[in-house]
């Protein structure tokens, strides 16, 4: 550890660049790492904590051990390969890695895509949405009430419920996790005939066993104590951190790119963004409970107006215009569920230039991580798990 | 009349075969119940409706190669999951189960029983302690601290039938009880509340959601039991449900009213009520989430330790004017 480094962001947060040595020259700390094998790390994940007692002292980090060089595949395998590939990399949102993905490309090879295909895909990243925060509804009521209690019941009526939200994804694309579904210039498999009422059935589901939900958390003096005031992200620091999504607007900073940077059709529908000011554990949850029920109205909304039209544009894109990439360089990012999702491609790379040159992730997951050293000091090793299950971090999108 | 030793005998072995055997099938019976509450069918294969599933649970974990980890403190890495199990069944001596089903009625019971339960604490730590581990370590001293705070709360909740009852033994509250009526419901008040004290209290020093911060899996794996495999997690496994168990049963007596029942007193009603309050505390178990450590001991300290003592006052006074008499 340099110690000459300082942290780049200013006081009231705890010092991420701490000497052990000259804090506890007893060194009577232990040392703890908190994965990269453990329960509750949501991956592959390691916590170094120095605790002093139960109390974390410091925080050190490590990300990597699912590193499997997409980045670098990327550069192999030519554009229409890509989409199946990047539905592993935020493997519980599957659908704004492809979206984010081709949304890129179309923007480096100047494709426009049809009305349909657009209206498609805002239907199917909102429903994508409320499928990943119930899952990460789920996995933090598992952090905090552990796999053997009552955060097990609600985890599992959580999949329960995103399950609904997987058969329509299996019925309109015939995956239920790697959908490939997303093709460069439009969508590959149009919707189904009979499919709208299953959406709207499904939808009334989830909106009802929400209400219940909310209940279990927010009518749960436990869950309260263990929640609020705990891991305060301030909109400072996840400003000067790159911290996007809920997290950035339970800190109270209004800012959605659905509605600031509209991609898809969502500038032809009024988005309402959900937003808290305390920072905290509890924040994230209102804020994430909020956008589902905001999703879910989003997708009654949109569902009836699905223009007619064609799903693809007018060819099939099969080999990208080569001469035409190979200068271009375009960036593309979607409101994932966890924050700016975006994609920056060079063109014109391997494969006479159907591959990109260079394609660079920016995954919402790795910049909220790195708001953990300045957050955790003080707190104790159950609030580390408690926060770390509330930043809904992907590890398969964090190191790609 | 038989000879007191043999009869303590016959009622140690009728009344462990009889507990194990009900704290396996009640393995079996939170499971389903779990099942149920998430939507789930919980074990199937195994008998019908998977009833063998706790022999089948017994034999795989006979099978598994008991390790031991080379850094770990031998013998007393041995010695903890056996001792949990002796002080968690030692305390089945006092319970009076029916009128004649006791193994030893001790005029000092509940004392008995208070002192067992906070020997639990030292196993625990021993197991947490050996195992070498950090994670156990932070387990172990997590269930020390919950386990000598909440033995307060613990004794002051039990104290309340003591002196409403004016003895120490679990036969003769009970009995009292049976003339009175059952404490929880008579005298109004101090009975109620004490047994609203007593439940989580117990809970906790059984270290059960909400109250499992010791072994919480999802921040220390397993607590004090991460590095035990095999047989050695089967006691301590075993302990926990005995531990929860003979609580239900102790609950049943001090509040109410043992094998007392509407008609026909006896074993049955005794049964009846401990699995009643069996199935409450799963059902507690498998909805809340847990503590944390902190606010855990701010339960304890703040709120349960002072309401306890005007329990006990309050209590006192009753017995003071009324005479004992209802």
């Amino acid at each position: 550890m340099a110690m000459t480094q300082t942290s780049p962001v200013t006081a009231g947060w705890a010092d991420p660049y701490l000497d052990i040595e000259a804090y506890d020259p007893e060194a009577d700390l232990m040392v703890l790492n908190l994965g990269p094998q453990h329960p509750s790390t949501h991956g592959v994940f390691r916590l170094k904590l120095y605790l002093d007692g139960e109390i974390i002292v410091k925080v050190v980090p490590f990300a990597g051990y699912l590193h499997r060089g997409v980045e670098k595949l990327c550069e192999k395998l030519t554009m229409v390969q890509l989409p199946p590939i990047f539905d592993k990399n935020d493997y519980v949102s599957p659908m704004m890695n492809e979206q984010s993905l081709v949304m890129s490309f179309e923007a480096l090879l100047g494709i426009e895509v049809p009305r349909r295909a657009r209206y498609l895909r805002t239907i199917l990243a909102e429903l994508q949405r409320i499928a990943s925060h119930l899952l990460w509804l789920g996995a933090f009521a598992m952090d905090l009430g552990g796999a053997l209690g009552g955060g097990s019941t609600l985890f599992l009526y959580c999949f329960r419920e995103r399950e609904l939200i997987l058969d329509l994804f299996e019925e309109l694309t015939g995956g239920r996790f790697h959908y490939n579904t997303h093709l460069i210039g439009g969508n590959r498999h149009d919707v189904p005939v009979g499919w709208d009422p299953k959406v709207y059935a499904a939808l009334d589901v989830i909106e009802a066993r929400l209400v219940e939900y909310e209940d279990f958390l927010t009518r749960n003096q436990i869950y309260i104590d263990r929640t609020r005031g705990v891991g305060v992200v301030d909109a400072e620091l996840a400003m000067n951190l790159g911290i996007t999504g809920p997290v950035l607007r339970a800190a109270g900073v209004d800012h959605d790119l659905r509605r600031d940077a509209p991609y898809h059709c969502y500038d032809e529908i009024d988005v309402r963004v959900v937003t808290a000011t305390a920072g905290d554990c509890e924040a994230r949850g209102t804020v994430r409970l909020g956008e589902m029920r905001e999703s879910i109205r989003l997708v009654r909304e949109l569902l009836p107006g699905l223009p007619t039209g064609p799903l693809g544009a007018r060819k099939p894109i099969k080999t990208p215009l080569a001469e035409k990439a190979s200068k271009g360089h375009a960036y593309a990012c979607v409101e994932s569920p966890r924050g700016e999702l975006g994609v920056y491609t060079i063109g014109g790379g391997d494969n006479k230039g159907a591959s990109p040159y260079r394609l660079k992730i920016r995954s919402p997951s790795l910049h909220v991580l790195s708001c953990l050293p300045y957050v955790l000091p003080g707190q104790s090793v159950s609030d580390a798990v408690a926060v770390l299950g509330s930043l809904d971090p992907i590890m398969g999108e964090v190191d790609r | 009349m038989m000879n007191p030793w043999l009869r303590a005998l016959v009622y140690a072995l009728l009344i462990c075969t009889v507990i194990l055997t009900l704290t396996a099938w009640s393995i079996w019976f939170e499971r389903k119940f779990a099942g149920r509450m998430q939507s789930r069918l919980g074990p199937t294969f195994y008998g019908p409706a998977g009833l063998a599933q706790p022999i089948m649970d017994a034999l795989k974990l006979l099978q598994k190669e008991w390790l031991i980890p080379e850094t770990a403190d031998r013998w007393l890495f041995i010695l903890a999951p056996p001792l949990t199990v002796i002080l968690a069944l030692g305390s089945a001596a006092v319970i009076p189960f029916s009128a004649t089903v006791v193994a030893a009625d001790l005029d000092i019971g509940v004392l008995y029983l208070l002192a067992l339960g906070s020997l639990m604490v030292i196993p625990v730590w021993v197991a947490g302690w050996s195992s070498n581990n950090k994670y156990a370590m932070l387990g172990a001293m997590r269930a020390v601290a919950q386990g000598v705070s909440y033995e307060i709360p613990l004794v002051l909740a039990s104290l309340v039938p003591v002196i409403l009852a004016g003895s120490m033994s679990l036969s003769d509250i009970v009995r009292y009880q049976m003339e009175h009526g059952w404490f929880v419901a008579w005298p109004p008040g101090p009975g109620l509340i004490a047994f609203l004290f007593f439940l989580p209290a117990s809970l906790a020093e059984a270290n059960r959601i909400p109250f499992d911060i010791p072994e919480a899996e999802s921040e220390l794996i397993a607590g004090v039991t991460t590095e035990y495999t095999g047989m050695g997690f089967g006691f301590l496994y075993l302990a926990e449900y005995l531990h929860t168990l003979i609580v239900s049963a102790v609950a049943s007596a001090l509040f109410f009213g043992g094998w007392d029942g509407p008609f026909r007193p006896g074993l049955h009603w005794m049964v009846l009520k401990t699995l009643l309050l069996f199935a409450g505390i799963f059902w507690v178990r498998w909805s809340l989430v847990r503590f944390r450590s902190d606010q855990l001991m701010k339960l304890c300290w703040r709120y349960m330790v002072p309401a306890g003592l005007v329990l006990v006052m309050s209590a006192g006074l009753w017995v003071f004017f009324r005479g004992g008499q209802p």
